[in-house]
């Protein structure tokens, strides 16, 4: 039952990174590469009637969290109290950045939201990077110090950084070289997924563009995929030991080198939806193998003294979770069909939805 | 250690104060958009469309402060109050996970449609679209009343020797005899604010001789509303609230009640005074004998115990802002009602529109249901303290361990100043919103 949910809380955290991840990375386009008004209009009219329901995919996750592990969830948010708190404004930053844009119409009103909305979005694709670099990394549970737990075992507080900057310090931070890795490989991924998204649903004149921009980015997050794994042993001694004794797992990375490659040809795509389908490939696999790398691990413990947190560990109790199976099995029925209205109503180009217009 | 708990309290406190201002006007103008897109397709006159558009941009508005302002509610679970939803994660998590998986995906796909959809699906299926949202709100507040219910009332569970609670019936999160009375009397309240707010409105055009022909629509909608739900408030619902309380929480009633000794031969109702920690009694007290053992048991004579009958441990912790946010509450309660009557027999009278006085007041009322909701939230809040689950766990053990005070004061502290930031564009952008007015004719 737990690696039921551990499955459907994996999925539903992939489906969150691929979905709000295109608006993340349309933001970080309207940032550096949307220069004219009617540019602009075009990627806000291509997230509009969607970001809102993309962002249910976290708060739902965080609720399947909540409800099936959650040992886990009060472990992590308490102990990421921190970026989660800053994540949080961020949001908030982001969705009045789109939402309030339009109300008023003012160049410097304007010029304030669509900075707000893209470095917002900059900031989040580089936070949730490192949220995952944190969790493969592991943390110090039970705050030990000099050998000695100060707290309950699956307890622990991170501060943002610490001045060495390493994954192996004594007293972990949140940011550190090596998940900084994994920010910025983020905010490339996401970048690119976001401008394949742009292609696929407008007819913007930056198109062109955008299909060099994921060319370039793509040789940039090859190169940074390829060193994250020549120093992936720093932090976990055998990084490939669930892919050598479980090959099936091997799909995973797979799926991300397709998504990867594939995107090299975006120049040659016929179809505007193509190189949206490889960074998706990618985003998915690459989120997959990362998760799938420390399984059944959900937290790591970085000292000797406190056990890892395991998805068997961490679980809410069986009765609970097999009564959970019924209702979500009735609320996944019901958002795939949600989600195949809305997307068969805004499908095509969206340059003409008018978002934000009042 | 203290600091920590008050911080903690503090930041959900004003994070949850404020986020509820915005739901609280969703789920019930949700209700008289889709009233108003009724209208307009069984009558087929323009002026309910056009009314239904006009309070689509405030309520488009209103969500999206409701939205950014309660993602940081679901975060705080875990990042202020880890002990809590560790012990208690398997019950609760339940509830909460549904409302993300059955409420918001149903608002959040479907409102996106709504407000950009008329065009592309046409009046009928985007009346639909309206309803759903309607349907996706209330179930939310289902939701989270459901939660709220059990950690008032905790039912269907079992506790581990590590003092974890396990779900062992889960049927009983839905039976809750808490739960209903609690919901109706909650919606019937969010639907206080909204007809109020649609009433001050229309108010506001037909003093400034602006948009008469909606101002008027407005308020005739926003009287009629007004009525039927400040009655629903107090009756049947608000009656049922408080005799669960007086039954399963007899010593926050009395602290509600301002009742600190028991009084032989039945209780009288409190109408005003201040209570008086130190010498536990009320001051300038002005009460009506008997009434509250008629209005709790329908016996005259009912004793009703005082706070003096529990030990101290077990006393709400703060007797008079309990005191406080409950009079208020029935105080403004009360008053509603008394002035949607008499508006509803000037528009009976053909009269309204003109009455200044009324309209002044009915303008002016707009704040105070957001005032009666709050506190009607503060005393179920308050008078469940010392307890996060009644009776069973304490307020002191929920916080999160790791957590230390400066941390989350820096985060109290940034939550204050953005989410002042979110009120002062909320009201500027509401009120660009409401001085330009409904259009008529702009196709």
């Amino acid at each position: 039952m737990e690696l039921f949910w551990y499955i459907i809380l994996m999925t539903m955290l992939a489906i969150y990174v691929i979905l709000d991840g295109y608006d993340f990375g349309a933001g970080i386009i309207h940032l550096f590469f949307a220069k004219k008004e009617k540019d602009k209009k075009a990627i806000t009219n291509a997230i509009g009637p969607f970001w809102d329901a993309n962002e249910v995919w976290l708060i739902a996750s965080g609720g399947v969290l909540f409800f099936a592990f959650p040992t886990l969830y009060a472990s992590s948010f308490s102990g990421f109290y921190l970026p989660l708190i800053i994540i949080l404004w961020l949001l908030i930053f982001r969705a009045i950045g789109l939402e309030l844009r339009g109300q008023i119409h003012n160049k410097i009103w304007e010029t304030i939201w669509d900075k707000a909305f893209g470095i917002a979005s900059l900031l989040l694709a580089l936070f949730f990077g490192v949220a995952l670099g944190n969790v493969v990394r592991g943390v110090n549970l039970g705050n030990v110090v000099d050998g000695v737990s100060t707290h309950e075992a699956h307890y622990f507080f991170l501060p943002l950084w610490n001045p060495s900057f390493s994954p192996h310090a004594e007293q972990l931070g949140i940011i550190d070289w090596f998940t900084l890795l994994l920010g910025i490989i983020g905010v490339v991924a996401l970048t690119i997924h976001g401008a394949n998204w742009i292609i696929f649903k407008t007819n913007s004149d930056i198109n062109e563009k955008l299909k060099k921009v994921v060319f370039n980015l793509n040789i940039v997050l090859l190169a940074l995929v390829i060193i994250s794994i020549s120093v992936w042993h720093i932090i976990e001694p055998d990084p490939f030991h669930n892919f050598i004794d479980k090959p099936l797992l091997c799909i995973f990375p797979l799926i991300a080198f397709i998504g990867l490659f594939g995107l090299f040809k975006v120049k040659h795509f016929k179809k505007h939806g193509m190189g949206f389908v490889f960074s998706t490939l990618f985003l998915f696999g690459g989120l997959t193998s990362t998760v799938a790398s420390i399984f059944p691990k959900v937290l790591p413990s970085t000292n000797n003294i406190n056990p890892d947190l395991t998805l068997y560990n961490v679980a809410a109790d069986e009765y609970g979770l097999s009564v959970g199976v019924h209702w979500f099995a009735i609320a996944a029925v019901l958002v795939a069909i949600y989600m195949v209205i809305q997307y068969k109503v805004f499908k095509g180009k969206m340059d003409d939805v008018g978002y934000g217009e009042h | 250690m203290e600091d920590m708990l008050f911080y903690d309290r503090m930041q959900f406190a004003f994070t949850i104060t404020f986020h509820y201002l915005f739901p609280q006007l969703t789920m019930g103008l949700s209700l008289i958009i889709v009233y108003f897109k009724w209208k307009f397709l069984r009558t087929n006159t323009l002026k309910y469309n056009e009314a239904a558009k006009f309070w689509m941009k405030i309520f488009a508005l209103n969500f999206a402060m409701g939205v950014v302002t309660g993602i940081p509610m679901e975060f705080q679970f875990g990042t202020n109050w880890a002990k809590f939803s560790e012990l208690t994660g398997g019950i609760i998590g339940q509830t909460l996970a549904m409302e993300g998986m059955f409420s918001f995906f149903l608002e959040s796909s479907f409102l996106g449609l709504f407000i950009f959809g008329e065009k592309l699906l046409g009046h009928k299926l985007h009346f639909v679209t309206g309803f759903l949202v309607f349907l996706g709100s209330w179930a939310s507040g289902y939701l989270i009343i459901a939660t709220h219910s059990w950690m008032q009332y905790p039912v269907g569970y079992e506790i581990l020797e590590n003092g974890k609670f396990v779900l062992n019936n889960f049927g009983a999160l839905f039976s809750n005899p808490w739960l209903l009375p609690s919901y109706l009397h909650n919606q019937a309240a969010s639907l206080v604010t909204s007809s109020f707010v649609v009433a001050a409105i229309g108010a506001f055009y037909l003093l400034n001789n602006k948009h008469n022909e909606f101002g008027k629509l407005f308020l005739k909608t926003g009287v009629i509303f007004g009525l039927i739900s400040s009655l629903l408030v107090a009756f049947p619902t608000g009656d049922l609230v408080a005799k669960n309380v007086a039954k399963h929480q007899p010593v926050t009633f009395a602290a509600m009640e301002g009742i600190f000794e028991t009084e032989k031969g039945g209780s009288e109702i409190v109408l005003i005074g201040q209570p008086n920690m130190l010498e536990k009694k009320l001051d300038n007290k002005i009460a009506v004998p008997n009434i509250l053992s008629f209005l709790t048991y329908q016996d005259w004579n009912a004793e009703i115990k005082g706070l003096n009958e529990f030990s101290k441990d077990l006393h709400p912790t703060n007797i008079p802002s309990l005191y406080y946010a409950y009079h208020i509450m029935v105080g403004l309660g009360t008053i509603f009602i008394g002035l949607m009557l008499v508006a509803v027999v000037q528009l009976f009278r053909k009269k309204l529109y003109k009455t200044k006085w009324v309209l002044w007041s009915i303008m002016f009322m707009l704040p105070f249901p957001y005032i009666a909701n709050t506190t009607g939230w503060y005393t179920a809040e308050l008078g469940r303290q010392p307890w996060l689950v009644y009776n069973l766990l304490r307020t002191a053990d929920g916080a999160s361990p790791t957590v230390s005070s400066g941390n989350t004061l820096f985060t109290l502290l940034g939550f204050i100043g953005l989410y002042l930031l979110l009120g002062l564009l909320f009201l500027m952008l509401a009120g660009k919103i409401i001085n330009k007015g409904p259009q008529l004719n702009n196709h």
